[in-house]
């Protein structure tokens, strides 16, 4: 099993090679996961350099992004090349992105996270230029995005990019079938081979057996499956997903959430996934993007925003976290000693862990990917952990 | 009236004082010998005839030099319309022959016919069959009942006409207004200028742009359905660019992400979410063409309408009569079948593969089965083809008699409730109006327009009013504030009340609302046959018509109103103890106000579109002068009147909007426009 995903049910190959079958000549089809790099790169894990070696490529890079809604926002910017939020609002602007810099690396969960109006959307959809940045530069695989034309920017949603909205955005006079099969068809396939492909998506989020359905005639948690399958149907590289459980109640939102990390297991899309839930960031993301004015203030793994928020900002959303669930034994380990046991994975969360280690005589011998012993744990951490010492 | 600001309400007061002295006695005054010399201040009653500007002329001028002599290079402008006229006219001759006329061969009256029209079977199982279609056996009953009514009254043939004129306007008005609508939603440089020119041809009367177009396309069918197109395309325009903008941003957004283009997105996104919203339009379309069809028959459309003119021209009241009812009958099928379909529209389940086409179209199969069936022993039976004249029944004899009736039995009820309203209500109210001085009318309607509106308003009214007066058009104009003004007082003190019922008891409501649902599918000549069969023509007549066809908008909006007063407010004022007439007074109709007075706004409207139409039963206002306008086909003065009308419609819109918004904006229900 991949070591990059250790909460995730491993895909089935099986589904896998199904899910890509019907488009073969596919470049971008290498089973990536296998050498994914772990998502765990706490500096001071021993690990560290080996990761720095397999640090995938970057897909997607945000430089000084700038979006100021209101007339004038670009002469604003000429004059004021490094305008502060209080100077932005005085000049009558709203500044909805403020110099965002992000890089979406191939096969990772990138997630935005932050309150409402922190321009989270509005980030996302200079990132798909749904909107025009008013400064800054997007590359995508080192192509400049920005001066991409509408025809170019038509080739590339059509095979790239896959978007998921908050509230579905299904065309409420197609059913499930043609609603999915509606990108296809767009591109002008064969409406045979559209519903095909259609099909096998439908199936992949389990809705098979809808597919005459309306979308009124579905449950939110099903429409956002049909929206889901709908982005997928034409294989994107870039998948945005814009809130897209916020309109759902709790328990179909974490239903939701297990068969997002499902699909990922078997698919490793490179996504890009807005929320303002951080509970929902710190369990689907391998890196996360604290938005908070416009700005965005942190950009690190979840561990490493519960263990060192870069401000009180960031450490509030952090504080409410359950850090067992968070934290790695590797991070907590004390690298370079010996334990008994015949190991636990340096990736398992404490909260994984913790009823095996606190039970053990001795502190247990972690190991990494390969097995090769790289610590050991006590009952001391892992209680220090789960009392919320600061570690 | 607390609507107005306390301070200038005692202004209001003494400016309306200081208006009824000098209408009452300045002419008196001004006339008086040795007063200021001379002839005095007359001009100022009656501006001189000296003064007026021949700008009817120029426009008759300008027509004449369009028709006889412009031309566009590769073209004359005559040959350009004569191209629109033939392009319409196939259509129209084919769906005529197909539904009333059958195919005909050989020179004028001696042309015989070589192929039938469909049999009046063949048509009602066709509506029946798109009822059960578009929604149940209910619907088809419906229809289908309304179908053999026309047949078995023999309203049949003229009926087939008008559905044939409506058949080809209808595509036309919906095609040019999706178009039109979407150009708009493109480009908002275009809506700009596309807004005003809607404006205008709302409020401009049907009857200014029958004589131009009937200058251009002869008198004829195709001016008839080109005059409907006109008059049914504006709301589609609206609905459609409207519907557009509320289609989900979302939606919008997954439709660039999905790589449409500008086509796809347009057609297989943008239309289709918006389908629901775009039938609505279509039916609008709908029933405004039939609303034209009587206005249609004075330029050359056939049909129902042109059997109500006539007979409202013979005072055949009974004829009248028969011929309105088919029409409203024929308006409710079609509008409920519209309606069903527009319901319907995003229902459809795809259908199962593999079946037959009959098993799969059981309708479509026996509408077929019936057509072949009525077309072969329609060969042999005439029965199966045209329903039997001896077997017609009439109810012209009843009408007849029952006005007769009313009339030898209620004469002087009649007349003294005539004679009533004329003599406390409509004659003074007339002199008064004819008595304003035009120049203090003029800075009147000037200073309102800047207490409500601003500089801009303020302007636009002094160059609307001075279009009137300089044009020759007061004393006319006049009139037609007064008659619509007299309607509208009446249709407010009858609807505003009724629409307060309806808003506050639900079982008033739905019975209030059944009624109003009726009265807005009937198309607007119909209201003045049973009145002028009991009062004759005259204003009074006039005005009892406009009040009947302009009510339905003032119990609309004020039931709305009532309705949309927040609930949290009502319950406030329960607990403070207020009494039902309290609550009514103190909470539910100050927060109505704003509804009501845009309810007022169209009432207005309504009243102002009815004036022409009522200028048949003999009012000397801007209407009779469009439609004298339009027998001597006289394009000038038709076009200056109307626009007279328009103008006297966009004053008192404007006026009455921004006074609506103000008072929207006291109680903080829209954010000020500045500051
Ligand atoms: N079209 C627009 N015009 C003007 N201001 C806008 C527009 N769209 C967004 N804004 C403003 O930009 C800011 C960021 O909005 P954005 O929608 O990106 O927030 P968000 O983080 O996605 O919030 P939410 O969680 O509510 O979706 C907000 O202050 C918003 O009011
Ligand atoms: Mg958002």
């Amino acid at each position: 099993m991949p070591g990059w995903m250790p909460t995730k049910p491993a895909g089935k190959a099986g589904s896998r090679t199904k899910a890509r079958a019907s488009r073969d000549n596919n470049t971008r089809g290498q089973n990536r996961p296998r050498d994914m790099p772990p998502r765990y790169t706490t500096p001071t894990s021993p690990m560290f350099q080996a990761v720095i070696r397999m640090t995938p490529p970057v897909k997607l890079l945000c430089k000084d992004v700038w979006k100021l809604y209101g007339t004038g926002g670009d002469t604003f910017l000429d004059k004021t090349p490094d305008p502060s939020f209080e100077q932005i609002k005085a000049a009558g602007l709203i500044p909805a992105v403020r110099k965002a810099n992000i890089e979406v690396r191939e096969g990772e969960i990138f997630v935005i996270m932050g309150l409402s109006g922190s321009g989270k959307s509005t980030l996302v959809r200079c990132m798909s230029r749904l909107i025009e940045p008013t400064r800054g530069a997007l590359f995508y695989d080192d192509r400049d995005l920005l001066k991409a034309t509408d025809k170019e920017m038509i080739e590339i949603r059509r095979h790239k990019m896959g978007m998921v909205f908050q509230h579905f955005a299904l065309l409420p006079h197609l059913t499930v079938l043609q609603n999915v099969a509606f990108p296809l068809t767009i591109q002008g396939q064969k409406r045979a081979s559209a519903e095909a492909r259609a099909h096998e998506v439908i199936e992949l989020v389990g809705l098979k057996g809808r597919e005459t359905y309306y979308p009124r005639e579905l449950s939110g948690g099903q429409q956002q499956r049909v929206g889901i399958a709908r982005s997928l149907a034409d294989e994107p590289e870039l998948w945005f997903l814009d809130e897209p459980f916020s309109a759902l109640d709790p328990l179909i939102r974490r239903e939701m959430q297990d068969e997002f990390l499902r699909l990922q297991g078997m698919l490793a899309k490179t996504i890009v996934f807005i929320t303002h839930d951080f509970d929902e960031a710190i369990r689907l993301a391998d890196r996360i993007a604290i938005m908070k004015d416009g700005a965005v203030i942190q950009v690190a793994t979840p561990e490493q925003l519960v263990l060192n928020p870069a401000s009180e900002y960031v450490e509030e959303f952090a504080r409410h976290v359950s850090r067992d669930k968070v934290m790695s034994v590797g991070s907590v380990m004390t690298p370079g000693a010996t334990g008994a046991g015949d190991g636990i994975s340096a990736q398992l969360k404490i909260a994984d862990v913790a009823a095996q280690v606190v039970e053990a005589d001795q502190p247990l011998t972690v190991v990494d990917d390969t097995g090769l012993p790289v610590g050991a744990i006590g009952r001391d951490a892992v209680i220090g952990v789960l009392i919320g010492k600061r570690g | 009236m607390r609507a107005l600001s306390s301070r200038p309400l005692w202004v209001f007061g003494a400016l309306l004082a200081l208006t009824w002295v000098l209408a009452r006695h300045g002419a008196g005054w001004v006339g008086a010998e040795g007063w200021l010399g001379d002839g005095g201040l007359e001009w100022a009653i009656k501006y001189p005839t000296a003064w007026v500007i021949p700008l009817k002329d120029y426009v008759s001028a300008a027509m004449k030099w369009l028709v006889e002599e412009a031309h566009f290079g590769l073209f004359t402008f005559t040959e350009f319309t004569r191209a629109i006229s033939w392009a319409i006219e196939q259509p129209y001759e084919l769906v005529r022959a197909l539904l009333a006329e059958g195919f005909m061969d050989g020179p004028g009256r001696r042309a015989k016919q070589v192929f039938p029209p469909f049999s009046w079977l063949t048509i009602t199982a066709c509506v029946v069959a798109l009822g059960h279609y578009a929604r149940d056996w209910v619907l088809a009953a419906i229809v289908g009942l309304a179908f053999l009514y026309l047949a078995l009254f023999g309203q049949w043939e003229s009926a087939m006409i008008t559905l044939a004129s409506v058949i080809i306007a209808v595509p036309i008005g919906v095609v040019g207004g999706l178009s039109l609508g979407i150009l708009a939603y493109r480009h908002p440089m275009f809506d700009r200028i596309l807004k005003p020119v809607l404006d205008l041809m709302q409020t401009i009367p049907i009857f200014a742009y029958l004589v131009p177009i009937l200058f251009m396309f002869g008198f004829g069918p195709v001016s008839a359905l080109v005059a409907t197109v006109i008059y049914a395309m504006p709301p589609m325009v609206r609905i459609t660019t409207m519907a557009l903008k509320a289609v989900s941003p979302e939606i919008k957004d997954f439709g660039v992400m999905t790589g449409c283009t500008r086509a796809q997105m347009t057609w297989r996104i943008l239309v289709p979410s918006a389908l629901p919203s775009l039938m609505v339009g279509v039916n609008q379309v709908i029933m405004l063409s039939l609303n034209m069809v009587i206005i249609a028959s004075m330029i050359g459309a056939g049909g129902l309408g042109f059997d109500v003119l006539s007979a409202l021209r013979r005072l055949d009241i009974g004829g009248g009569f028969e011929a309105g009812i088919a029409i409203v009958i024929l308006a409710i099928a079609v509008d409920r079948l519209s309606q069903a379909f527009s319901e319907r529209s995003g229902h459809v389940k795809p259908d199962v593969p593999g079946a037959r086409w009959p098993a799969r179209h059981p309708r479509a199969t026996a509408v077929l089965l019936v057509m072949i069936a009525a077309f072969i022993l329609g060969r042999f039976l005439p029965f199966f083809q045209t329903y039997p004249e001896e077997w017609w029944l009439t109810t012209g004899d009843f009408w007849d008699n029952s006005v007769k009736y009313l009339n030898i039995n209620f004469y002087d009820e009649f007349e003294a409730v005539k004679l009533f309203f004329l003599n406390y209500f409509m004659l003074p109210l007339k002199r008064f109006f004819l008595g304003i001085p035009w120049p203090w009318a003029c800075l009147m309607v000037v200073a309102l327009g800047y207490h409500f509106g601003g500089w801009r308003l303020a302007a636009m009214n002094a160059v609307m009013t001075i279009f009137i007066v300089t044009t020759g058009m007061w004393e006319k104009a006049m009139v037609t504030v007064y008659l619509c003004g007299s309607a509208v007082v009446i249709a407010s003190a009858i609807g505003i009340p009724l629409g307060v019922l309806a808003g506050t008891n639900a079982r008033a409501g739905s019975a209030i609302g059944v009624v109003i649902d009726t009265l807005q599918t009937l198309p607007s000549f119909v209201y003045l046959i049973p009145v002028v069969m009991l009062f004759r023509i005259g204003d009074f007549t006039a005005m009892v018509a406009i009040v009947a066809y302009a009510l339905v908008p003032s119990v609309r909006y004020a039931a709305h109103g009532i309705r949309s007063v927040s609930p949290e407010l009502v319950e406030a004022g329960v607990v403070a103890g207020c009494t039902r007439w309290q609550l009514l007074t103190r909470i539910r109709l100050p927060l109505a106000l704003p509804e009501v007075l845009l309810g007022l706004n169209q009432t207005i409207m309504l009243a102002l579109s009815m004036l022409v139409i009522t200028a048949l039963v003999g009012t000397r206002d801007l209407g009779q002068e469009v439609y004298i306008a339009l027998t001597k086909a006289d394009t000038g003065r038709g076009l200056v009147a109307g626009f007279s009308i328009a103008f006297i419609a966009i004053i008192a819109d404007r006026i009455i909007l921004a006074s609506a918004r103000s008072a929207r904006v006291r109680y903080g229900l829209e954010e000020a426009a500045h500051g």
